[in-house]
């Protein structure tokens, strides 16, 4: 798979182990503020423009998170996915996390639609951001603020033995809801702590260590249709809501790699043809 | 009134102690109202409030429990000044040691007062899942803590427990035996209910909320599981986590369970027809709203959990 912007998610984690000193302790923003970003976006994009004006990409997120280990956010794609003009890449940030770059998806024509939908953990309040990069090479996003406290630093797994049972499952699961006229949609389920790393015991003084999922493929037929950059801001039990264009193929396959080098694979029958 | 001098003079002596050398300019502990609910069983009513400085972490209910030779205190409150006031409030009752803290699962405001404990030379009794979940989440408990209730924070720590329990336990008071069962997950994944045979009454700690919305922090099938199995406990009253001191056993588990097998139900139908996160959140548990207090924020949190759980069925 690409490792092309892996390496902007590596650059940042140095920013990982200045939260892990501070620890949990730093007082969240009382309001977002663009300081970050003003960091984080050439470090990401160099000197490139970024277009904010609508028409490519959209973002729905809550304004104030329920639960702020588990976020769900969706990227929307004004434009559908032809081999003529389509999203190529979608760079999920949220800027006040100790590592802002939560995902990267990098996508085919044959997604057929780039609106993607995932859960997110948001250590404080924040903007969270979705870029897309379009074929040729044009930026745009769309932001959104989200207030949320504790995401990354906080507990995460609620039941820690029946976590562990399953870590490394897959399911694929079909969506009736939210049907585009030729396309599919479905939903990936990952389950994996992605613990990150961020919780100190307080009798030891350890942390907890990380471990993540760092990679994803999803395969749709015999070729690719999407491959996924993560890191610790995902949730645990990643879950990715994509579209795909059926084209006769009728087998799905995912193969999902993690910071301590496990490898899982799954694979799933799917609808070959978009039904009625 | 000797006796009842004599009481309060050992009671001003233990804290003495208990504060070392700044006690001379410390303000006298106000002792946390309690109510005998059984002979030996002493509650203390915790707020519906989320921890703010006005309430300084007195939202849970808290207690202890009296034996011939010693004392047993469940649940210590949401900070180190709320368990002085707990001691304080035993110290009136008894000067018997206080040879058990029972920690009924790690929940802020259940274990912050143990620090007030600590020189007490108490054991600290916890599920064998405590330790684990201390490590995962006292940290940011803490800091939130200290965030939250700023100088009311102060001397608020985690207390790892000595007596860990994977299964069952009895504690000794002398004259009196407490069973101590540890729970699969269920409101969290360390859950220990205390069980006084001498008075039948059932310390649920958040197994059972009562007017106070549930919060689901463990599994809601394993929840919904474990209140099926307590219902067989042939107690005579509870003491719930939240709620009234003391309610009718085993009708007082009703409400609860109606609660989480709606919103049980109503995740289910709406993940079998490939529903989301986002439309769940717009109906399930909405019909019990008028049920509960603290109700919009709680619900929608135990809508998340629930169906990140329910997903994997």
């Amino acid at each position: 798979m690409s490792r092309s912007l892996s390496s902007a998610l590596h650059r940042l984690f140095p920013a990982l182990a200045v939260a892990g000193a501070v620890g949990a302790s730093a007082v969240p923003a009382l309001a977002a503020d663009d300081d970050a970003w003003t960091d984080l976006r050439p470090m990401l994009f160099g000197e490139r423009p970024i277009s904010e004006a609508p028409g490519v990409v959209s973002l729905d997120a809550p304004y104030r998170a329920q639960d702020a280990a588990i976020v769900p956010i969706t990227i929307e794609a004004k434009i559908p996915q032809t081999p003529e003009r389509y999203i190529k890449t979608v760079t999920l940030v949220i800027d006040q996390n100790p590592v802002p770059v939560a995902a990267v998806f990098h996508l085919t024509p044959r997604i057929g639609l780039a609106t993607l939908a995932t859960r997110v953990r948001v250590n404080s309040y924040s903007n969270v951001r979705a870029i897309a990069e379009t074929n040729d090479g044009a930026l745009f996003m769309a932001t959104k603020f989200v207030k949320a406290t504790g995401g990354c630093s906080a507990p995460a797994l609620k039941d820690q033995d029946a976590a562990l049972a399953r870590l490394g499952k897959m399911k694929l699961k079909p969506m009736k809801d939210e049907a585009v006229p030729g396309l599919r949609r479905v939903q990936l389920l990952i389950s994996h702590p992605n613990n990150s790393g961020l919780q100190m015991d307080q009798i030891t003084h350890l942390y907890v260590p990380p471990h993540y999922v760092t990679d994803i493929a999803v395969d749709y037929g015999d070729r690719t249709l999407m491959t996924v950059e993560g890191a610790i801001s995902l949730s645990e039990d990643p879950s990715i809501h994509f579209y795909y264009r059926p084209d006769g193929a009728d087998r799905m396959a995912v193969t999902v790699k993690d910071s301590e080098n496990m490898t899982f694979e799954g694979s799933w029958p799917v609808a070959a043809d978009a039904g009625s | 009134m000797a006796r009842r001098a004599s009481i309060e003079r050992a009671a001003g002596l233990a804290l003495l102690l208990l504060a070392g050398p700044a006690a001379a300019v410390e303000p006298p502990v106000d002792p946390l109202p309690v109510v005998e609910i059984a002979p030996g069983d002493y509650v203390h009513h915790g707020l519906h409030e989320e921890i703010a400085p006005d309430d300084g972490g007195d939202i849970a209910n808290v207690g202890f429990i009296v034996g011939e030779q010693a004392v047993a205190v469940i649940d210590t409150g949401g900070s180190a000044r709320i368990g002085a006031r707990l001691l304080a409030a035993i110290r009136r009752v008894t000067d018997l040691p206080i040879r058990y803290v029972v920690n009924t699962h790690v929940h802020p405001d259940h274990v912050f007062g143990d620090a007030a404990f600590e020189a007490s030379g108490a054991q600290f009794v916890g599920h064998a899942n405590l330790p684990r979940a201390l490590a995962a989440r006292g940290a940011y408990y803490l800091a939130e803590l200290q965030r939250t209730l700023g100088a009311a924070a102060e001397g608020s720590r985690v207390v790892a427990p000595d007596i860990t329990v994977a299964d069952r336990a009895t504690l000794e008071l002398g004259g009196r035996t407490l069973e101590v069962v540890a729970w699969p997950a269920a409101h969290t994944d360390n859950d220990l209910t205390v069980y006084d045979r001498a008075s039948g009454t059932l310390w649920a700690g958040d197994l059972l909320f009562l007017k106070r919305t549930p919060v689901i922090d463990g599994s809601l099938n394993g929840w919904l599981a474990a209140i099926d199995e307590l219902r067989r406990l042939p107690a005579e009253r509870v003491v719930p986590g939240h709620g009234p001191v003391s309610a009718p056993w085993p009708r007082a588990l009703d409400a609860e369970a109606g609660y989480l097998s709606t919103l049980r139900d109503e995740i289910r139908r709406i993940i079998a027809r490939g529903g989301t996160i986002e439309q769940a959140l717009k109906t399930a548990g909405q019909g019990s709203r008028a049920d509960w207090l603290l109700f919009d924020r709680t619900n929608a949190r135990n809508v998340v959990t629930a169906f990140t759980e329910l997903e994997w069925e």
